[in-house]
């Protein structure tokens, strides 16, 4: 039998933990460093690269993924040296996706040319919000007018882009949302992601909102017909969600972010970066420390990862279901049952399909327009005991 | 053993706060009977929960020597009673164990209706009562009013009412003075029969049960064969003595003396407070008067919060009611709730007592069902039968008429507070008996239901009052009333664990708060839920809990997987603490908080 990875595939995430600020929302293991040596830097990726490659050889690999941080901060000869690196020690898939996050800014869109040239063929920025006043309350630092510059050079640049929005933002209204995201659909975009803001512990909207300061931020009802009014202004612009908050015409989804939610294998270095690797048919979990000097050390020692733990079986089928509910195209009960070795009670299943939160067909379960704004509830009551 | 002339047996009355452990270590300590380094504050009170509360639960006795100012020596006996309505029996039985009482009032504040409710036990008893007014320390003491007071309200002699404080020693030996030379020494036949009262007893694990006891007549020696008079029980004496505070063995116990005896008696239950024990062989058959068993007034189901410390609880349960003879239990099994325990109280301190002690020595988190008084069912072919749960509320058809415990309430208060509390007795259909002034302070008597007390009527008067009624009741009888049980419907499914027994009248208020209130406390599900009060079939009140709008993790990406599975780990063990009622998750505190009412 296939082993279970082969299903979503194999990708390399590649962490860069840099930012020039820190955004107030982010939970990401971000850091702003003054001076950085990149050499230093290309050393410790192409030495994880050799190392991870050594465990899994021979495999194909179907994207490569530069993520932070603010990975549009690297120099464009470390992407190509990190590149580079892969082409050696994996083979590269026909259609290998590699993509890029970057900042809107003018100083960046500067070097998309030389990371297209390094071998990325796909940019995903960071717009936020399409109006200054609320990319100020969100801390960013580019402009909607730098977003805009960006994205054309970005267009001229590479086949394929895509860009994120958060909404549900402080006293936004739905009528507001409505006509910003218009804006966004009516450039020639072929990926979005559309995140509702989610207030994390551990950052400064967290704090605020602890203290009870963070104000205007709308209910779960106001939230929810946000989700759903998003749902039909994108499919009315050929743009429907292919996953919860992504967005892209079809056959343009992100095939990295793909691997995650088919639960496929997907090696992650960098700081704070975690992995799923199959080896000798057991599932491990990896996951590097998160300070960036901490994991540079470890690397030097020639291992930049901190724990590697076994995921069991029961473990993976429940990942499996958290990760591949997400997706419109639904999950197959039947791989679920093979990694958990035993069915999903079929009682659950028709109790959720008579709510209206799931639709069954053959092996296939997806959650419904309905099912989707609550699908932690669906996970909680599938996985309970 | 000491001639009967020579021995002084009292007690101490007293309002909570009003210094009456503080002036029982004063004499313990002014008579050298417990040594300084030994000495730690309130002896009397052994459990922690009544250090922490500051309240009596078991009667605590000691024997005092004092050698008074005419150069005898006396053996003064010192018996510490429950201080409580919930414990009223044993405080009558402990007072007729001794022959005097001490009446101890603050005198920077004045007699509380607690006072008067022990007073009277004393008086029934036909005790010299000494009145002492205490903390005079206090900028706040005033002895004259207070004094006044005490004349007016109880009507004894308080002229001659001795000045104390506890806390400075002034006055402790006046006290003692006074207990020789105005309270009566106890009589008693040396060579009559055996006749002793049972006055408390509780469990040790070294010496077996330990039974408190006051010799009427005769002699009580070491290696005699006993008999309980009530259920005619025959145990073998192996230990006497006396409390001094700590376990003094001595070889007998003559008539007025009060003292202990163990017999390897294994439970507490073989031991009933008021019970005559005599000899085995030419015993008397004339048992105390008085004597009656214990009988449960208020009760309530407690369930484990886990499941799965069903058989803890049941441990705990047992090892409790090995030594609360007042403490009943039976098995219950509730849809919602799962498996626990129907459990009898002799009121609702003696029911919080237990819950504390259950979570606090097992480290058994519980579940409290509302209390529920105990009601008489008179059903049409003329039987009575006693309803514990409403839960088991027979079918109407069969009923004839329903009978509810009544209380006479004695609440004193300050008179600017009394409006408020005037509403609230008549909020909860109280009938005023009586309504009369001492000073500034207003006394109302009322005749309440039970069930209008038990859930939270002493908060709500605490409240309204600031803190500064004082409230008791004693329990006068059944009577007939419209009462009707009210079922509450989660999502069109009744919860047993939430239905109780109202009166007809107040019937939608309280189903109204109880649905709107539920509605609170019972998280959004993916489904929207009703929430209803009905009597029988029909709904009085109802609420609808909406569905669940919005429950989904925004970004979801390779880092994620991990940590979602911890919290999906963490959501189930929380799950775990709520109920599940059909598809509905309650959490348990909906269990406790729906019952508390705001009016």
């Amino acid at each position: 039998m296939a082993e279970d990875w082969k299903n979503g595939g194999f990708g390399l995430y590649v962490h860069w933990p840099f930012c020039q600020a820190k955004c107030p929302y982010c939970d990401f293991n971000s850091h702003v460093a003054r001076e950085i040596d990149e050499t230093v830097w290309i050393r410790a990726y192409l030495s994880e690269i050799e190392r991870v490659a050594g465990e899994t050889p021979d495999r194909l690999l179907n994207s490569i993924f530069f993520g932070g941080g603010t990975p549009s901060l690297m120099h464009p000869d470390t992407v190509a040296a990190v590149i580079e690196a892969a082409r050696l020690h994996w083979t590269f898939a026909n259609d290998i996706e590699i993509t890029l996050e970057a900042n809107p800014g003018s100083a960046e869109a500067g070097r998309f040319l030389g990371y297209r040239d390094a071998g990325v063929n796909r940019v995903s920025m960071g717009f936020q919000a399409m109006n200054d006043a609320d990319l100020k309350r969100l801390g960013r630092i580019h402009s909607v007018n730098d977003a805009l510059s960006a994205f054309d050079v970005a267009r001229s640049c590479f086949d394929r882009v895509s860009f994120d929005l958060i909404y549900a933002r402080q006293d936004q209204t739905l009528q507001a949302w409505e006509s910003e995201l218009e804006k966004a659909l009516n450039l020639s975009v072929d990926h979005l992601s559309l995140y509702q803001l989610t207030v994390e512990d551990g950052t400064a909207f967290g704090d605020r909102y602890a203290a009870g300061k963070l104000r205007g931020l709308p209910d779960d009802d106001r939230a929810a017909d946000m989700y759903l009014l998003t749902q039909d202004i994108c499919d009315s612009y050929d743009m429907p969600a292919y996953e919860i908050s992504n967005h892209a015409r079809l056959g343009t989804e992100s095939r990295h972010n793909l691997i995650y939610w088919k639960y496929g294998d997907y090696a992650g270095i960098g700081p704070g970066a975690h992995g799923r690797l199959t080896l000798n048919g057991k599932r491990f979990a990896t996951e590097c420390p998160k300070l960036p000097a901490a994991w540079i050390e470890r690397t030097s020692a020639g291992n930049g990862e901190s724990v590697r733990t076994q995921v069991s079986p029961s473990e993976q089928s429940e990942e499996y279901i958290m990760m591949g509910l997400r997706l419109a195209e639904g999950l197959d009960i039947d791989r679920y049952t093979q990694l958990s070795g035993k069915p999903l009670p079929n009682d659950k299943l028709i109790y959720l399909q008579d709510l209206g939160m799931v639709s069954l067909s053959g092996a296939t379960m997806k959650a419904t327009r309905k099912g989707q704004p609550v699908l932690n509830a669906i996970i909680r009551e599938l996985l309970a005991d | 053993m000491t001639d009967l002339a020579h021995i002084r047996n009292f007690s101490i009355v007293a309002h909570i706060d009003h210094g009456k452990s503080t002036l029982a270590d004063r004499l313990i300590q002014e008579t050298g009977t417990v040594k300084e380094r030994d000495m730690q504050a309130q002896l009397l009170d052994s459990m922690d929960i009544e250090r922490e509360r500051g309240i009596t639960i078991k009667a605590n006795t000691v024997r005092i020597d004092y050698t008074a100012d005419n150069g005898e020596t006396y053996v003064l006996n010192l018996i510490d009673t429950p201080g409580h309505v919930d414990f009223a029996y044993e405080v009558s039985r402990s007072m007729r164990a001794v022959e005097g009482s001490l009446l101890v009032v603050d005198s920077s504040q004045g007699v509380e209706a607690q006072t008067l409710a022990n007073v009277y036990h004393a008086m029934e008893a036909d005790h010299e009562i000494v009145p002492v007014l205490n903390k005079i320390d206090l900028p706040a003491s005033d002895c004259d009013r207070v004094a006044e007071q005490i004349e007016d309200v109880i009507g004894i002699d308080a002229s001659g009412a001795i000045q104390v404080s506890a806390k400075t020693g002034q006055g402790i030996h006046e006290t003692l003075e006074a207990i020789v030379h105005e309270l009566p020494a106890p009589t008693g036949t040396r060579d009559a029969p055996l006749k002793a009262m049972l006055v408390d007893s509780w469990y040790d694990s070294y010496l077996g049960v330990i039974v408190l006891v006051r010799i009427m007549d005769g002699v009580l020696k070491k290696g005699e064969r006993i008999k309980m008079l009530s259920n005619g029980s025959v145990h073998h004496v192996d230990r006497i003595g006396v409390f001094r505070p700590e376990m003094q063995v001595i070889d007998e116990l003559g008539p007025g003396e009060i003292g202990f005896l163990t017999a390897s008696i294994k439970q507490v239950r073989d031991t009933r407070v008021g019970d005559t024990i005599t000899h085995e062989k030419k015993g008397t058959t004339d048992a105390l008067p008085g004597f009656k068993p214990a009988q449960p007034v208020v009760f309530c189901g407690l369930f484990p919060v886990d499941s799965a410390e069903f058989e803890d609880l049941r441990d705990a349960i047992e090892k409790l009611a090995l030594n609360d003879a007042s403490f009943s239990y039976e098995m219950e099994t509730s849809a919602a709730l799962g498996f626990g325990f129907r459990c009898g109280f002799l009121g609702l301190l003696h029911l919080e007592v237990i819950r504390d002690r259950i979570e606090r020595e097992y480290d058994i988190e519980l579940i409290t069902t509302a209390p529920s008084v105990v009601y008489h069912i008179y059903m049409r072919d003329g039987t009575m039968t006693e309803l514990h749960n409403p839960a088991d509320m027979p079918d109407l058809t069969h009923v004839d008429h329903l009978e509810e415990p009544r209380i006479k309430a004695t609440i004193l208060v300050p008179d600017e507070y009394l409006g408020d509390v005037l509403k609230l007795c008549q909020d909860r259909r109280g009938l005023q008996m009586d309504l009369t002034y001492a000073g500034s302070r207003a006394m109302a008597v009322y005749d309440l239901p039970l069930n209008e007390v038990v859930f939270d009527f002493y908060d709500r008067l605490k409240s309204v009052t600031k803190g500064y009624a004082s409230f008791d009741y004693q329990m006068t009888g059944y009577r007939e009333d419209n009462l009707v049980k009210m079922s509450v419907l989660v999502n069109d499914e009744p919860v047993d664990a939430l239905s109780m027994m109202v009166h007809r009248d107040r019937a939608e208020a309280r189903g109204r708060a109880m649905v709107e209130k539920l509605k609170d406390l019972i998280p959004r599900h993916m489904f929207k839920i009703p929430i209803q009060a009905a009597i029988g079939g029909k709904v009085i009140a109802r609420e609808t809990l909406s569905a669940m709008r919005k429950d989904v993790t925004a970004k979801c990406y390779g880092g994620d997987a991990t940590r979602k599975r911890k919290l999906l780990d963490k959501q189930k063990k929380g799950k775990k603490k709520m109920r599940q009622f059909g598809k509905v998750d309650i959490p348990q505190e909906a269990f406790i908080s729906a019952l508390k009412m705001d009016s």
